[in-house]
């Protein structure tokens, strides 16, 4: 009856147990038997549900292995896990590794264990997300994601109807890049957050299914919605599910942000309007080279954000906007084709 | 109270027979309260909330987590809980999913049913033969099967176009308002549940071993025997949620329905079930899984912030726990 009564009482906090107990020791596994002379660097990514953390990491993995490196790795387990990336970064610096690679979790809740880390002479760069300040860290290799969102908030506002009705699918928004693509798409599209254009947001996953539930209600509430903001490619294509559903699909336009192999091919399925492409594979290289260049002569690299790039994949272009089709953004884009 | 112990045992007996149907009616009705006091609120503040389009597509958004639910309700009924049948369910999805992309359908989805026996009966086996606390192997089994559907998948979700497995979100329109065959499935398995629980010497025996595990001994009742059966007549019940959650989001995504296990939980006691065992049932869960939806889908109609639907289900939660206590306590006095 104890346990019982223990399990029950527990429930509440189950997210947060399922969070620590699922805390595996992947940290612990890698990097065993490096001698002295060898090079450590460690990799501290968000959770690999989503393909384009583990594209990031395996290509910082790559680069890092190509110079004859060890790597530690660990991962966030769900979206916005800080605590389990603070206890693999004091492993890190346990072990004495030369860099870390940071795809933070929080933008604040990592700046402590970051400067512990800069003390003890690790170099820190964060890929994919910053840290707040964005100097807490040595340097960002990164997608700007407010510019990644302007571009889309242009092309929409080029493309988009006479009366738009815009419908806004985010992910929680006190995430750095969640937020700098909803501002920048918004500054792209010349509107403010109070603008009576907007006719709903609603809070998504990141995920399909929550994409499309999200879409479905606001749908409801609104069918006149014309233009779709989604904070990525799976968000877009639950959306385009829950428009399909209502027979209203090619009545409403949408934007996404990511560039992943089946969203560009949404592109071309003419699904997505057009998407700004990201390039994780890029952030990762760009941080191991900063990391190379710092083991071997002590030069930092420069501090802030270093964009690693966005380019809008669209099959209708607009003018003044510089964009590739959807054939070149399947020869570029990454995850599974 | 009676003097001859003729009389009490006959009072008993009452207590177990007419009282019984007017005690689960009391346990529906609150929340049954819930759900139209949440209909009228936004019926009222909002112009589209009623449409049919919108009732219909409240049911449709509540099969998923709703048919999961009357897997966890059996488990809890037995005093039990299953963090693990929202893994369960995706693994199951995604087996289908990349399955039915190189080969036939049909087979794809026996697989996948397989699948939930399995894991249902390793479940079942660790907590009714090896008498392990189910909180603690539910949980170690959800963190295998989360790992274990993306390591399948490469943590790559694949579109389904098979017919069969997209057809729950068919289905036909009567009176204007279409009912999915998916709504329809979840209502008949909160029926053929609903029925074996109240109407057979099976569901006697699952409340029996939810209320008192050792008393149930006493009187015969083999208690790891009906233990193992509810771990796989739920797990039998999250293979159909596998399929309502493939027709209903044509996708097998191994990183989708997260939260599910919670939010299956979460219906299961807004429904009344009691998270001790023995009290509850599939209705008022089915009716628990409606409140979830239309909170969420009437708060965003109504262009409220999304958290705030959070803090509104959370709640309800604690106010339907409340009750259970206060129900509970007043019964053992």
């Amino acid at each position: 009856m104890h346990t019982i009564r223990r399990a029950a009482a527990s429930i509440l906090a189950t997210s947060l147990l399922i969070g620590t107990a699922a805390c595996g020791s992947s940290d612990d596994d890698a990097g065993s038997g490096s001698g002295s002379s060898d090079v450590t660097i460690g990799i501290v990514e968000l959770n690999l549900s989503n393909p384009f953390f583990g594209t990031l990491e395996k290509a910082t993995e790559a680069a890092a292995t190509a110079k004859g490196w060890k790597v530690m790795k660990s991962e966030a387990k769900v979206p916005g896990d800080s605590a389990t990336q603070v206890t693999a970064i004091e492993n890190m610096i346990a072990r004495k590794v030369k860099a870390i690679v940071l795809d933070p979790a929080n933008p604040t809740a990592l700046v402590d264990v970051v400067k512990k880390a800069r003390d003890k002479g690790i170099l820190v760069v964060t890929v994919n997300a910053t840290v707040t300040p964005v100097d807490a860290a040595d340097a960002t290799f990164a997608t700007d994601n407010t510019a990644a969102g302007k571009l889309i908030g242009q092309w929409a506002k080029a493309s988009a109807p006479p009366s738009p009705r815009i419908a806004l699918l985010d992910f929680d928004l006190s995430d750095g890049p969640a937020g700098g693509r909803h501002n920048g798409f918004l500054e792209g599209f010349g509107i403010t957050d109070k603008d009576p254009q907007i006719a709903g947001e609603a809070l998504t996953k990141g995920t399909v299914e929550t994409g499309q539930s999200a879409m479905e209600n606001l749908l409801s509430a609104h069918p006149d919605i014309n233009l779709v903001y989604t904070i990525n490619e799976p968000v877009a294509h639950g959306a385009y599910t829950a428009l399909k559903n209502k027979g209203l699909q090619g009545k409403a336009t949408m934007v996404s942000v990511d560039g992943a192999c089946s969203g560009v091919q949404d592109v071309k399925d003419g699904i997505i309007g057009a998407t700004a492409m990201q390039f994780p594979s890029k952030m990762g290289e760009l941080a191991v080279a900063a990391a190379a260049e710092y083991i071997a002569n002590g030069t930092k690299p420069k501090p802030g954000l270093t964009d690693s790039g966005t380019v809008l994949i669209t099959d209708k272009p607009v003018a003044g906007l510089t964009s590739q089709t959807s054939e070149w953004g399947l020869q570029n884009c990454w995850g599974e084709k | 109270m009676t003097n001859t112990a003729d009389a009490a045992l006959l009072e008993k007996e009452e207590d177990h027979g007419g009282p019984l149907r007017t005690f689960i009616g009391s346990q529906i009705a609150g929340p049954l309260a819930a759900l139209i006091l949440a209909i009228v609120v936004f019926g009222v503040t909002t112009s589209t909330f009623l449409n049919a389009d919108n009732l219909s597509l409240i049911a449709t958004q509540s099969v998923v987590v709703g048919t999961l639910a009357l897997g966890q309700t059996l488990i809890i009924l037995t005093a039990g809980i299953d963090l693990a049948n929202g893994a369960i369910m995706v693994l199951a999805a995604v087996v289908i999913g990349k399955l039915a992309t190189d080969g036939n359908a049909l087979w794809a989805l026996v697989v996948g049913t397989l699948v939930c026996l399995v894991m249902g009966g390793l479940n079942g086996v660790l907590i009714s033969r090896f008498s392990l606390p189910p909180f603690i192997v539910t949980l170690g089994v959800l963190s295998v099967l989360t790992a274990a559907a993306r390591l399948y998948t490469d943590s790559q979700s694949y579109p389904i176009s098979s017919d069969l497995l997209t057809i729950l979100n068919d289905g036909p329109t009567v009176g204007g308002i279409s009912i999915t065959y998916g709504v329809l499935l979840w209502i008949a398995l909160t029926a053929v549940l609903g029925y074996a629980l109240t109407q057979t010497a099976w569901g006697v025996r699952v409340y029996a071993v939810g209320d008192n595990r050792a008393a149930a001994a006493l009187t015969g009742i083999k208690v790891r025997r009906v233990l193992l059966s509810v771990y796989l007549t739920a797990a039998v019940v999250y293979a159909f949620a596998a399929w309502q959650a493939l027709g209903r989001t044509p996708t097998a995504d191994p990183s989708g329905y997260s939260t599910a296990n919670l939010d299956s939980i979460t219906a299961v006691v807004i429904g009344g079930t009691s998270l001790f065992g023995g009290r509850g049932g599939v209705v008022g869960t089915f009716i628990g899984a409606l409140i979830v939806t239309v909170l969420a889908n009437g708060l965003t109609q109504a262009g409220i912030d999304s958290l705030y639907q959070q803090v509104a289900t959370g709640i309800l939660v604690v106010i339907a726990v409340a009750v259970d206590h206060f129900v509970r306590t007043r019964q053992t006095r």
